[in-house]
């Protein structure tokens, strides 16, 4: 399951529904919107991204993990819209009968979400700047370098 | 010539003003297109970090564009 939200998203909701008799393990990944980068204070993080594609890439991603590390469920959820510091903007979930497949499934589905998703962040920082993450021209407007 | 409809995100949008356009375009590639709204817009974004969808499917910048498609330019992501 891939999913895009602007709601909050609840990890001991979609924790719940992975459980499976058969699993023996559970592993996640949550990520967190962090009041620093790259030596800016960041105040809060908009997310957009557009779901037609993510949606279909997420599954992608998570149909080459099951080929990879084959797990008995795997799921991610990603979230838009302006987030606030501590907020939880990527869920990854994957139950598995051993804890191995999990471990490595879930590291591959974050990693390839993150380089391949077509979501962007855009930082607003306490000295009332913002920039387009991983955006150099974007950086550099928004830092005068 | 074909027309093609050129869709924006993040800070391609914010820099072209706009959501999206429709060209007409002497273009065989989405890398034409592309380096085509470069110099439209002046922008200054190489095509190494950036993505591109035809017809809300991932493509490569080799990849062909037909009349009427919809080319979609995605600056560098940052999910997660």
């Amino acid at each position: 399951m891939m999913r895009m939200t602007t709601d909050p998203i609840d990890p001991d909701a979609l924790r719940r529904e992975l459980f499976d008799p058969a699993a023996g393990g559970y592993c996640s990944f949550e990520g967190w919107v962090r009041n620093e980068n790259e030596g800016h204070e960041v105040l809060r993080l908009e997310y957009e991204g557009y779901e037609p594609v993510a949606v279909a890439e997420g599954r992608k991603i998570l149909a080459e993990a099951a080929e990879k590390f084959p797990s008995l469920h795997a799921h991610c959820v990603h979230r838009t819209g302006m987030l606030e510091i501590g907020d939880c903007a990527v869920w990854v979930g994957v139950a598995s009968a051993h804890r191995d497949e999990a471990f490595k499934a879930c590291r591959y589905i974050i990693d390839e979400v993150k380089h391949r998703l077509p979501i962007w962040k855009k930082e607003h920082y306490t000295n009332g700047d913002s920039g387009w993450v991983n955006c150099e021209r974007c950086a550099e407007h928004a830092h005068g370098a | 010539m074909k027309t093609i409809t050129v869709r924006y995100f993040a800070m391609f949008r914010e820099h072209a003003g706009i959501d999206e356009e429709t060209l007409s375009l002497d273009a065989a590639t989405a890398a034409d297109v592309f380096e085509h709204t470069r110099s439209r817009h002046k922008s200054s974004e190489p095509a190494g970090h950036c993505k591109v969808a035809i017809n809300d499917e991932m493509a490569d910048w080799t990849s062909p564009v037909a009349d009427g498609d919809t080319v979609l330019l995605f600056p560098p992501v940052a999910g997660g």
